[in-house]
């Protein structure tokens, strides 16, 4: 049904349709909606759930792996510091092989303090080994999180997976969602029955002390799930299709790559602006387009070959920064061409939008336009020459 | 595609005028997508929220730079913002305000601006200076966008009991406020 939605509340609405049997967090902007929303409808007997208060979010982290060793779904959500403060638990549940699944609104880090959106945290988080997930609207978010819990909870997989939004963009945005119905969340999603759980009648031990014998194994063993994840991926938002009519590959989504010369890359909600200026360009008859990257764990290298493989002339968006080096995602990209037989001519690197700093469509243009020229790294877009002049002395 | 932008100090209501105007236009099958943007994240701090609603859906994530319309609820932050800045060779503004307290910048031909009394409105129904419905209403009236049934169908969406009732009342003096003005020109 078509309704009138917060990008926080559509995501509680559809974690409740998800049915978890815990739910634990700690409240930091611009998550903070979305936790107050389940914790409500606990409160008002509307969700069977049980909502565990804790003090930080290192224990929202503990208290969800728990819960889900103990074979029961559980969810929680965070931004920014506040899944740093997780980092170490949540290499625990990826390591323990645990199906959280936990709603990250994208948001900048500290210092300088700054509440808004950008994707330095989750970016940050890349090598968790959770699945990551990225939104570019909310009714993609909000779906992203059923087939998220389809995903996590495979026999197959037992993985981890984070599903990206971007903080306010979209967390704070009101929108139009269609917003799915419990009869077809159940024929989607079936009751969490995993293979292993904690249970005091049939003891095991969960993350124990592996020494250098066993080590490695285990995390190749993770390592190839992440690749078996490629295909599955697609099949489960095959499978969404049916059920909810709507279609995602996932992985990635290309934009009128067709005929395109220059391709903008990119991840969230910045795609929606990237699509509209795409469209205003091509009336124009420029040859662009985007390809957007649904799915940054697992990295899907071959789809992004196979996408890009004739473009002339490339730019990847960043919006997180790995500093001293490359920026992450463009690094990424180049990796996938090396060695290659086909590759574009040009793969540019560009940083837009960090802390919140408004992406306009002429940012996008701009990016476009120096597409035309030699090969850009890392360049910044949008940046105040007259800001960078004041000195401490 | 139609672009409103609101100014207004963080706990004036903005987002709530943001999503019942939203509300009201999804009602009518049209696409909107209103999102705020906080500056210091406090009460009192001056904030803007957006509506840019469309035939298909939304997808454009920029802030608002061009407006059709303008919301000022609050017009003291005239003094340090420039609240006209990119509005529309015919747009049109919305200030809540008392006549000569409000000092309206220069404007273009096909510009018009409407200052109406939200908060004395809000005072009188709803009993605190919460005039956005007053300013939707008049909103209504001046932009022709919306009927104040389209309105009160957000508002009723949005409020029940004695609250519903206060802010109906709130919308139809905003809108009377300016189709009174208007006749006044007229004449």
């Amino acid at each position: 049904m078509k309704e009138f939605l917060e990008g926080s509340q559509a995501i509680a609405e559809v974690i409740k349709l998800c049915r978890p049997g815990v739910i634990s967090a700690y409240p930091i902007t611009p998550q903070t909606h979305i936790v107050e929303g389940l914790a409500k409808m606990c409160a008002d007997g509307e969700l069977d759930s049980q909502f565990v208060n804790v003090e930080s979010e290192h224990s929202a982290a503990s208290v969800v792996l728990g819960a889900v060793a103990t074979g029961v779904r559980a969810y929680t959500a965070t931004s920014s510091q506040g899944l740093f403060y997780m980092a170490e638990v949540l290499y625990n549940i990826s390591g323990m092989r645990l199906p959280v699944i936990m709603t990250v609104a994208a948001r900048s880090i500290s210092a300088p303090i700054n509440i808004w959106n950008d994707h330095q945290d989750v970016v940050s988080l890349r090598d968790a080994g959770w699945i990551q997930l990225h939104a570019e609207d909310i009714q993609e978010a909000a779906d992203l999180h059923l087939i998220a819990y389809r995903l996590g909870e495979d026999k197959t997989m037992m993985l981890p997976v984070m599903v990206c939004m971007d903080g306010f963009i979209l967390t704070h945005g009101v929108e139009t969602v269609n917003m799915p119905i419990q009869e077809e969340v159940d024929k989607f999603l079936p009751a969490y029955n995993p293979p292993y759980k904690l249970d005091v009648t049939n003891p095991m031990t969960l993350g124990p002390l592996v020494d250098p014998d066993y080590y490695m194994e285990a995390r190749f063993a993770l390592n190839e799930t992440h690749k078996e994840a490629l295909a599955l991926i697609p099949k489960i938002t095959a499978e969404f299709a049916k059920v909810f009519g709507r279609n995602y590959n996932g992985l990635i989504e290309g934009y009128q790559l067709n005929d395109a010369e220059r391709v903008i890359v990119a991840m969230g909600s910045v795609c929606g602006t990237i699509k509209e200026v795409v469209d205003e360009l091509k009336k124009k008859g420029k040859k662009v387009g985007l390809l957007k990257i649904t799915s940054l764990r697992p990295f899907p290298a071959m789809h992004i070959y196979q996408a890009l493989k004739n473009i002339p002339k490339v730019a990847v968006i960043d919006r997180a920064l790995s500093i001293g080096s490359f920026a992450p995602l463009s690094a990424e990209v180049k990796a996938v061409f090396f060695g290659k037989p086909k590759r574009p001519k040009a793969v540019s690197s560009f940083i837009v939008g960090l802390g919140g700093r408004d992406i306009t469509k002429d940012s996008i243009k701009e990016i476009f336009r120096l597409l035309t020229g030699k090969e850009k790294q890392g360049e910044f877009i949008d940046l105040k020459p007259e800001l960078l002049k004041e000195s401490y002395e | 595609m139609k672009e409103i932008r609101i100014h207004a100090r963080a706990g004036q209501g903005a987002i709530t005028t943001a999503s019942l105007l939203g509300y009201a236009y999804f009602l009518k099958g049209i696409y909107p997508y209103a999102f705020p943007s906080f500056s210091a994240a406090r009460m009192g701090a001056p904030m803007n929220a957006f509506v840019r609603v469309d035939s298909k859906p939304v997808r454009l994530r920029s802030q608002i730079y061009e407006p059709n319309y303008l919301l000022i609820v609050d017009h003291t932050i005239m003094r340090g913002f420039n609240c006209f800045s990119g509005l529309k060779e015919d747009g049109i503004a919305i200030i809540n305000g008392k006549g000569d307290a409000v000092t309206v910048p220069k404007l273009k031909a096909k510009q018009k601006v409407f200052i109406v009394p939200a908060s004395d409105i809000a005072l009188k129904y709803i009993g605190r200076p919460l005039g956005n419905t007053a300013m939707l209403g008049a909103f209504c009236a001046a932009t022709n966008e919306l009927t104040l049934d389209d309105l009160n169908a957000a508002i009723k969406h949005r409020f029940s009991a004695k609250l519903q009732e206060a802010n109906i009342k709130a919308a139809q003096e905003g809108f009377e406020s300016v189709t009174h003005k208007t006749k006044e020109k007229v004449r």
